[in-house]
């Protein structure tokens, strides 16, 4: 198979860049693929405590691309699947330390390694997205159904496309199905409508996100989460495999359909 | 849709479910970031306005404004075009 460089990036902060990243390159790993997440928010790493790998670093993305290290030193084995690495930002440089053309031979040096090279970008639109794009084959937006997210989104596309980026797929992140049904939140048709791409997944929003990153045990481990059940379907998708999009619907139960009978008696 | 949020709906006058408002605003708001993230967009419209008017009429082609503006929840084009005069050649075209 021939390897991949996804950029994972949204403009916006707080949407889920990180999860999702910590969560595709998990459950890519449980497929059996050999993947290297890269943390590229230097100053304010958090893919390592995501990972629950924060106390295993030692060199950092700086010291790799600067040659104070070799590049497989600075790599972080997983403790839970052999073939998944975490490449950690460093936490006391900036953006400027590394540059967009050290980052396209960074990666294309990882590309004989590995199947997947997903890159965690940081928000915002100025050098560490810069970076963070360099050496991307395909981009991942992620965008939450709020307003603010959209827009932002919206503009990320742009600029990726300016970049030579033109394959971009969106997930959804954090739908809250209730509120879609009451009609206080955009649902999935209006998000596709306005941004004109191709829809890679939907997560629904989820307590178990919260526990999984205090635990820093990535959701796609528990059976139960399912936020963690939705990354699994998205990745299985970034292998090439046709899966059906999540249903937002919660499973039937009793209540719902008594009021499908009520419905139906009226 | 629960009794509940039937009631509170109705309370609160809210006429439209948010997310309809949310993405009208979006709608707007967008048209605006993607006009103003490429100012080329601008600067072509304007330059192929004046290829097509110029053959009817003759304009002021520095003082042609072309903007895009918000007026009570739609977005307008307005161009301004000052006119020097008809050209007679034009009015042969169009009647030709």
């Amino acid at each position: 198979m021939k390897s991949r460089v996804i950029v994972i990036t949204s403009g916006k902060g707080g949407v889920g860049k990180t999860t999702t990243t910590a969560n595709l390159g998990t459950a890519l790993a449980m497929m059996g693929k050999k993947v290297i997440m890269i943390d590229t928010d230097i100053g304010l790493r958090n893919l390592d405590v995501v990972m629950g790998l924060e106390n295993r670093i030692v060199f950092d993305i700086v010291d790799a691309v600067n040659g104070h290290c070799k590049l497989k030193q600075a790599l972080i084995k997983d403790k839970r699947f052999d073939g998944l690495y975490l490449l950690p930002a460093a936490q006391t440089k900036d953006k400027t330390a590394v540059s967009p053309h050290q980052m396209k031979n960074m990666t294309n040096e990882l590309r004989k390694d590995f199947d997947f090279i997903l890159v965690d970008c940081p928000a915002g639109i100025e050098q560490g997205f810069k970076n963070a794009i360099a050496g991307a084959d395909k981009a991942v937006v992620v965008a939450t159904p709020e307003v603010s997210s959209v827009r932002d989104a919206d503009r990320i596309i742009g600029l990726l496309e300016a970049a030579g980026l033109t394959e971009t797929k969106l997930i959804i992140n954090r739908i809250r199905s209730k509120m879609v049904k009451r009609g206080d939140m955009m649902d999935i048709s209006d998000i596709i409508d306005i941004l004109a791409i191709e829809l890679l997944g939907v997560v629904p929003e989820d307590e178990a996100i919260v526990v999984s990153t205090n635990r820093g045990e990535p959701a796609v481990l528990e059976n139960v989460s399912r936020a963690g059940a939705a990354y699994r379907r998205i990745a299985r998708r970034l292998t090439g495999e046709e899966v059906p999009m999540y249903s937002l619907d919660d499973p039937e139960n009793i209540m719902d359909k008594f009021k499908k009978m009520l419905k139906l008696a009226r | 849709m629960s009794l509940l949020d039937v009631l509170s709906r109705i309370f609160s006058r809210e006429s439209a479910p948010s997310k309809d408002i949310a993405r009208e605003r979006l709608r707007l708001v967008l048209v605006h970031d993607r006009a103003s993230a490429s100012p080329e967009f601008l600067n072509s419209l304007k330059e192929d306005l004046i290829k097509v008017i110029r053959d009817y009429l003759d304009i002021d082609e520095e003082a042609l404004q072309v903007n895009l503006e918000n007026e009570d929840n739609s977005i307008a084009l307005i161009a301004n075009i000052p006119v020097r005069g008809f050209k007679r050649k034009g009015n042969e075209a169009v009647s030709s």
